[in-house]
C-alpha cells in the first residue's frame, strides 16, 4: 500500500508526528502551570521581603528560607500569630490519623455486614446509604453546629473524629469492592473451623479488602488533612494548641499587620509539606484509586 | 462430618450479625448526621440573632426568597442571598466549563492509540497534585502571589515589566477576584476530572476504536462518533458531581480575601450559611433556611445523578420491577 502511494502514506505520518509534537508542548505547558506556582512558592520561602518586593516573581531560589523560619518563630514568641508548624502539624496529625483508622475500619466493617449475611432490613439499610451519599456536610452544619454548642462539644475534637465513624461514600465504595471480589465461601470455612464471626471479619475480611482499604485510607488522610471547614467551625476559640494547620495558614494570611512576604511564604510553604509528601510516596497508587472510585471531596 | 457442621452452621440465622456489624454506622450517623440533618430543618423555622431562639414559622424562607419591599431587614437578607446564589453559578459556570474542556481534550489525547504520548503517568500524576494540597493553603498562597498592592509578588512584576501602571486588584475587585477563584478551582479539578474521563473511555470497547481506525477515521472523527456518545452516561454524571461539589464551594472562595471579611463578589452559598450561623449572635434561622433550600437543590441533582447511576443497571432494574408487577399481580 505504502508503495502504491508512497507521498500519502509520507504526509500521514508527517501529520501524525507533526500532532504528537503539538500535543506534547500542550501537555507541558499544562505541566508548568500546574507546578508553577508550588515552584515559586518553595522559591519565595526562600527569598527576603525586600527581595519579594522590589523584584516580584524569581525563578531562582536564595539562602533565607532559615531567616523566614525565624521571623515565624520571632511573630509566635510575640504573641502576633497562632502559626507554629509543629504544633499543627501534631494536631492535624492526630484528627489525621484517627479520623482515618476510623473511617476506614467502620466502613469496611458496615460494607462486610451489608455484603456477608443476610438480614431484613440490608436492602432498607444500602439504600439509605446510597440516599444519605449526597448530602452535603454543609447542609447539615447548621444543626451541627447548635447541636455541639449545646452539648458543650466546641472546641474538643471529638466533634472532629467520631462522626468519621459513618462514612455513606466509603460504605458505598468498599461494598462495591467486595461485591465483585470478596468469596463468601471463605466466610462458610472460617465457620466450620469455630472461627468466630468478629475475628473472621479482623483476620480474613480486613486481609482480604487490603487493596480497598488502602485507597481509601489514604485519601480519608489526605481529605481530613485539609479539612478547613469543620475545624473551623467547631474550634471557635481559635487557641494555638488547638488549632489544623489549615486554620494555621489562615491566621498568617488574615492578618494584615504582618508585612514579611518571605516569612508568609515559609508558613504556607511549611503546610502543604506533609502532603507533597504524602503524594510523591503514593501519587500512582491515588491516581489509579481516583480513576477507581470517582472519589470527591 | 464436614457435612454434618456445614448443616449445623446452615441451620444458624447469623442475621444479629448482620445487625451488629452495621450498628456503629447507623448510631454515629443518627446522631452525628441525621439528627443534625432534622435540626436545620427544625432551625430554619426559627429566629435571628439570638441563640435562644423562637420560632418564627416560616418568615426566614420569605425573608430569603421573596423582594420585600416594606421590610429592611428582610430585603437586605435577600439581597444576601440572591448575590450569594449568583455567585455560586457564575463561580460554577466559569470552572466547570475550561475544566471539562481541557479534561476531555486530555482524556481523548491520552487514550487515542494514534498519538504515542511518553511519560502519561507522569502528567497524571502532576495534573492531579493541585487536587491533593490542601484548599486553605493554596488560597493562601494565590492571596500572597496575588497580593491587592505594589508589593505582592505578581503586581510587582508586572509593574516593572511596564504592563500596567498601577496594581491590579486581584484579590477585591469584583471581576478579578472571580476569574480568580475561577482559575484556582479550574486550576485544583481539571486533573480529578481528566482522570476520571480517561477511566471512562477506556472503559469504552476497544474493538470499536479499532473498527473506526481500520475504516479509516481521523482522530477527530473518532472523537465525535465514538467517544463522545459513549461516554456520554459518564459525562453526565461528572456534570452533576460536579454540580452537587460547586454548590459546596467554601475553602476557596471564604478564603481568597484581604484580612478576615468576606469577598461579597465570590460569596458563594455555602460562606453565606457559614457566615450566618457562626457569627455572634448567630443567624440560625436564615442560615437553617438557606440550608434547607440547598439540601431540595442537592437533592434534585443527587435524584438525577442517581437514576443515570440505576442506567447501568436498567435491565435488572426492570427485572425487578416485572416480577414485582408479577408479584402485585398475584395479589
Amino acid at each position: 500500500m505504502s508503495s502504491a502511494n508512497p507521498a500519502a502514506g509520507e504526509s500521514y505520518t508527517t501529520s501524525k508526528r507533526v500532532k504528537s509534537v503539538l500535543v506534547m508542548i500542550v501537555l507541558v505547558l499544562l505541566t508548568i502551570i500546574c507546578l508553577l506556582p508550588i515552584y515559586i512558592l518553595i522559591v519565595n520561602a526562600t527569598r527576603t521581603t525586600t527581595d519579594i518586593t522590589t523584584n516580584g516573581i524569581s525563578l531562582i531560589p536564595n539562602l533565607h528560607l532559615i531567616d523566614n523560619i525565624k521571623t515565624l518563630l520571632e511573630w509566635e514568641s510575640a504573641g502576633k500569630v497562632n502559626y507554629n508548624a509543629l504544633i499543627g502539624y501534631r494536631n492535624s496529625a492526630i484528627i489525621a490519623f484517627s479520623t482515618c483508622f476510623l473511617t476506614v475500619f467502620f466502613s469496611g466493617m458496615t460494607a462486610y455486614g451489608l455484603v456477608v449475611y443476610d438480614f431484613k432490613l440490608k436492602n432498607a439499610a444500602y439504600t439509605f446509604i446510597l440516599a444519605v451519599m449526597m448530602v452535603p456536610v454543609q447542609v447539615t452544619s447548621v444543626g451541627f453546629y447548635q447541636f455541639m454548642t449545646k452539648l458543650g462539644l466546641t472546641d474538643t475534637y471529638w466533634p472532629l473524629i467520631i462522626p468519621s465513624i459513618a462514612a455513606p461514600a466509603i460504605v458505598f465504595f468498599m461494598r462495591q469492592y467486595m461485591k465483585s471480589s470478596f468469596p463468601l465461601e471463605i466466610v462458610e470455612a472460617a465457620r466450620i473451623d469455630g472461627c468466630g464471626e468478629f475475628r473472621t471479619f479482623i483476620t480474613i475480611g480486613i486481609p482480604m479488602m487490603q487493596p480497598a482499604f488502602a485507597v481509601q485510607a489514604i485519601f480519608a488522610f489526605v481529605a481530613n488533612w485539609n479539612n478547613y471547614y469543620t475545624p473551623s467551625m467547631i474550634l471557635i476559640s481559635r487557641s494555638k494548641s488547638q488549632l489544623t494547620l489549615p486554620m494555621m495558614v489562615n491566621t498568617i494570611v488574615s492578618n494584615d499587620k504582618l508585612a514579611d512576604y518571605g516569612a508568609q511564604y515559609a508558613a504556607i510553604m511549611l503546610s502543604i509539606i506533609p502532603v507533597c509528601v504524602v503524594y510523591f510516596i503514593f501519587s500512582k497508587f491515588i491516581v489509579e484509586g481516583v480513576a477507581l472510585g470517582g472519589v470527591k471531596e | 462430618m464436614a457435612s454434618d457442621s456445614k448443616r449445623r452452621i446452615r441451620s444458624i440465622s447469623y442475621a444479629k450479625y448482620g445487625y451488629m456489624f452495621i450498628l456503629p454506622f447507623f448510631l454515629v450517623y443518627a446522631f452525628f448526621q441525621l439528627y443534625p440533618l432534622f435540626n436545620t430543618f427544625f432551625l430554619s423555622t426559627q429566629s435571628n440573632g439570638t441563640v435562644d431562639t423562637v420560632s418564627v414559622g416560616l418568615d426566614n424562607f420569605k425573608a430569603l426568597l421573596f423582594t420585600n419591599e416594606g421590610n429592611r431587614a428582610w430585603s437586605a437578607v435577600h439581597k444576601q442571598f440572591v448575590q450569594a446564589l449568583g455567585n455560586t453559578i457564575i463561580l460554577w459556570v466559569g470552572n466547570f466549563i475550561p475544566q471539562i474542556i481541557i479534561s476531555l481534550v486530555l482524556a481523548a489525547w491520552f487514550t487515542d492509540s494514534n498519538l504515542k504520548i511518553k511519560g502519561k503517568g507522569f502528567f497524571k500524576v502532576v495534573m492531579y497534585m493541585p487536587n491533593i494540597i490542601t484548599a486553605a493553603s493554596v488560597a493562601a498562597l494565590f492571596v500572597t502571589l496575588f497580593s491587592d498592592t505594589q508589593f505582592g509578588a505578581v503586581n510587582r512584576l508586572l509593574l516593572n515589566w511596564g504592563v500596567i501602571d498601577s496594581p491590579i486588584l486581584f484579590v477585591s475587585d469584583r471581576t478579578a477576584s472571580r476569574v480568580m477563584v475561577m482559575f484556582i478551582q479550574t486550576w485544583m479539578w481539571f486533573g480529578n476530572t481528566m482522570i476520571m474521563l480517561t477511566s471512562g473511555i477506556m472503559g469504552i470497547n476497544p474493538s470499536l476504536f479499532e473498527a473506526a481506525n481500520i475504516d479509516g477515521a481521523n482522530s477527530t472523527q473518532v472523537f465525535f462518533r465514538i467517544t463522545l456518545p459513549l461516554l456520554r452516561p459518564i459525562l453526565l454524571y461528572t456534570v452533576v458531581t460536579s454540580m452537587i461539589g460547586g454548590l459546596q464551594m467554601y475553602d476557596i472562595p471564604a478564603l481568597y480575601r484581604n484580612g478576615t471579611n468576606d469577598n461579597t463578589n465570590i460569596r458563594t452559598i455555602a460562606v453565606y450559611i457559614y457566615g450566618a450561623f457562626h457569627q455572634t449572635p448567630p443567624n440560625y434561622g436564615y442560615s437553617g433556611a438557606a440550608s434547607v433550600i440547598l439540601f431540595f437543590i442537592t437533592t434534585i441533582l443527587g435524584a438525577i445523578c442517581f437514576a443515570f447511576n440505576r442506567d447501568k443497571d436498567a435491565k435488572k432494574y426492570k427485572k425487578s420491577r416485572a416480577s414485582l408487577k408479577n408479584k402485585l399481580g398475584g395479589i
